[in-house]
């Protein structure tokens, strides 16, 4: 059981990192990590989101949209999985406005920290995108949890190693038409590199 | 000399200013600084007055090389005039028989042997050589910067980490893209995050992966002559140890011959004392940091014990202790040469142990749980480049942390 969801964990956060080898929720990965402390910022909301909107659509769709899913209710031989995207992202929109209210009221020192992140990442395909690999691959609850933890996280180290290294260029001589976004996609890449090394381990 | 330096003032006149020649001012100054030390005197209030400039760090880096490129080139002709010996073969098999038949074949003359090594190591060297120098000096015109010693560094560096029968283009593509894409779009020398010598490497591990890993490469002529005599292996002893665990290298080599370099191998990376003396150099000239040497060396044993301890039933891997992961491989070419360069890896002292430290782990880690490489040192070091400005800021922040903390008690 632990062996298992350890291999789920190390599996999304370096085999399939959600930012370096799916590319996805590129936009804000690109946009927000210019310093190290924002991007830090912004990874923590992005496992916190993760880790409660994975497992609530995991709840959704094994209980109300997947074929056959709704007889516990009586009702036999129903098949909602054409509004699977509509209702993640409104999962994700609602949780994300919850947590928000939540957090201003009961802890504002985080709320204040994270900021204008939260709003931002409920349009981020990185959150959607584990909601729809979790289905995708089939996982129990439990394993939807470790998976949105994991998921969450490998994009956060990505972005916090991404803010490092841009940090670091800041003193760099970058020709005039590379500088910003160009050499960003560029240092995305020979990011990539580098987590290539963990591609091909099976626990 | 004093005619070379009259010669060198007459014509300095077209280099500098609104001089004929201008625009080629880097390549000048390159030439100029071959024979004189660098006049350039500082003009800004800072006076750090040392000898020791970038020039004279790089080319010690350099020469500390030489140890493990000469043992490489001899150990080569070794290993594949035997192999050559045993198919009954005075062939290479390709253009290289032309270089290597003006001496001979002879595997029991020594400077057969190293003529033979040299004969494919040399022209890889120079292709390399040329073609990183090309593109630093075509950076250093355009974009108006000094050319840069950096890059004899790591054309040996990448030279020395490629297989024998390496197609020469294969070898000018790897050290272009390493050296324009890992460094000179970010500026040039002092300015990149990834080592370039291990970036153009690891662009054409993924690229060519045939030509550049797995058994068959390291021996010259195998992969012409894809014969195997019966018997007869030319894996790595790492490649050995992925099949058959210890008792698979044991089979073949003693620790003994992995120490002194004689088993199969790139050409740098076979021989741990002529690493070690290479070693002593950076060290003695305090070029390299001796906290991510340790710190790597403490990482590996922990992480390599660690497993020894866990064991598998399927991974023989598991078994290979510490000492030996030491030899084999290229742990002690990456940990010398490329995990200690100073632009790449960690800059404050505590930060350099953990950097050292993240490499010594991955690497037992790719090594033993990654059946897809079976060797990890060059995409450890990558990985831990990518962390070192964070762990960096991490120290720094801490170091923040505590002194406010004093100030304000």
């Amino acid at each position: 059981m632990f062996e298992q969801y350890l291999n789920i964990f190390i599996t999304t956060v370096f085999i399939e990192n959600i930012a370096l080898s799916l590319f996805l929720g590129m936009c804000t990965f690109i946009a927000i990590s210019k310093k190290i402390d924002a991007a830090f910022g912004l990874g923590v909301a992005v496992i916190v989101v993760c880790l409660i909107t994975v497992p609530l659509n995991n709840l959704i769709y094994n209980y109300i949209l997947r074929e056959d899913a709704l007889s516990w209710a009586g009702l036999e031989g129903t098949n909602l999985e054409f509004v699977e995207l509509i209702s993640y992202i409104g999962v994700i929109a609602a949780s994300v406005q919850i947590l928000e209210m939540f957090l201003d009221k009961y802890v504002p020192a985080l709320y204040n920290a994270l900021g204008q992140f939260l709003p931002l990442i409920t349009v981020n395909c990185a959150i959607l995108g584990a909601s729809l690999f979790m289905v995708e691959k089939d996982l129990m609850f439990g394993e939807s949890v470790v998976y949105g933890f994991g998921a969450g996280f490998g994009w956060a180290l990505a972005i916090v190693v991404l803010a490092g290294i841009r940090e670091k260029l800041k003193y760099s001589d970058i020709p005039e038409g590379l500088k910003g976004l160009g050499t960003t996609f560029i240092i995305v890449g020979l990011m990539s590199f580098g987590f290539m090394s963990f591609g091909g381990i099976s626990l | 000399m004093k005619g070379l330096r009259n010669y060198f003032n007459n014509i300095k006149p077209n280099f500098i200013n609104d001089g004929k020649y201008n625009k080629w001012f880097p390549l000048f100054d390159a030439l100029e600084n071959l024979f004189f030390s660098y006049g350039k005197k500082t003009k800004n209030p800072i006076h750090v007055r040392d000898a020791v400039d970038i020039q004279k760090v790089m080319v010690t880096v350099w020469l500390a090389t030489f140890p493990a490129m000469f043992f490489g080139m001899y150990n080569l002709g070794s290993h594949s005039l035997e192999y050559l010996d045993s198919i009954n073969q005075q062939n290479t098999g390709d253009w290289h028989h032309y270089f290597v038949s003006i001496v001979g074949y002879d595997s029991n003359s020594f400077f057969s042997k190293l003529w033979f090594g040299a004969c494919y190591f040399l022209p890889i060297y120079f292709v390399v050589f040329s073609v990183g120098i090309a593109w630093e000096a075509l950076f250093a015109i355009v974009r108006k910067h000094e050319i840069n010693e950096g890059a004899f560094v790591s054309t040996v560096l990448f030279a020395l980490s490629c297989p024998p029968d390496i197609p020469l283009w294969q070898a000018a593509m790897g050290i272009s893209f390493g050296l324009v894409i890992g460094k000179e779009i970010f500026g040039g020398t002092g300015k990149n995050f990834l080592n370039p010598a291990l970036t153009g490497r690891a662009f054409l591990y993924f690229a060519y992966p045939a030509q550049i890993s797995g058994d068959k490469v390291w021996i010259a002529g195998i992969s012409d002559y894809n014969i195997i005599p019966e018997g007869y292996t030319g894996a790595t002893a790492l490649g050995m140890a992925a099949e058959n665990g210890l008792p698979g290298i044991t089979n073949s080599f003693t620790w003994m011959d992995a120490f002194l370099g004689n088993i199969p191998g790139s050409v740098g990376e076979t021989s741990i004392i002529a690493i070690l003396i290479g070693l002593i150099i950076l060290l003695a000239t305090k070029v390299a940091s001796y906290r991510i040497i340790l710190g790597t060396f403490v990482g590996m044993i922990l992480m390599s014990s660690l497993l020894n301890l866990v064991g598998s039933d399927s991974n023989p891997m598991f078994y290979i202790p510490w000492y030996w992961h030491a030899v084999i491989g290229s742990f002690a070419f990456g940990l010398v040469f490329m995990a200690t360069e100073p632009v790449s890896g960690s800059g404050t002292n505590t930060g350099r142990w953990i950097y050292g430290m993240v490499i010594g782990v991955t690497v037992i880690l790719i090594r033993v749980i990654n059946p897809a490489f079976p060797e990890g040192m060059m995409l450890a070091i990558l990985f831990a480049n990518l962390l070192a400005p964070v762990i960096d800021h991490m120290v720094v922040m801490t170091n923040i942390k505590k002194r406010k903390a004093l100030f304000n008690e």
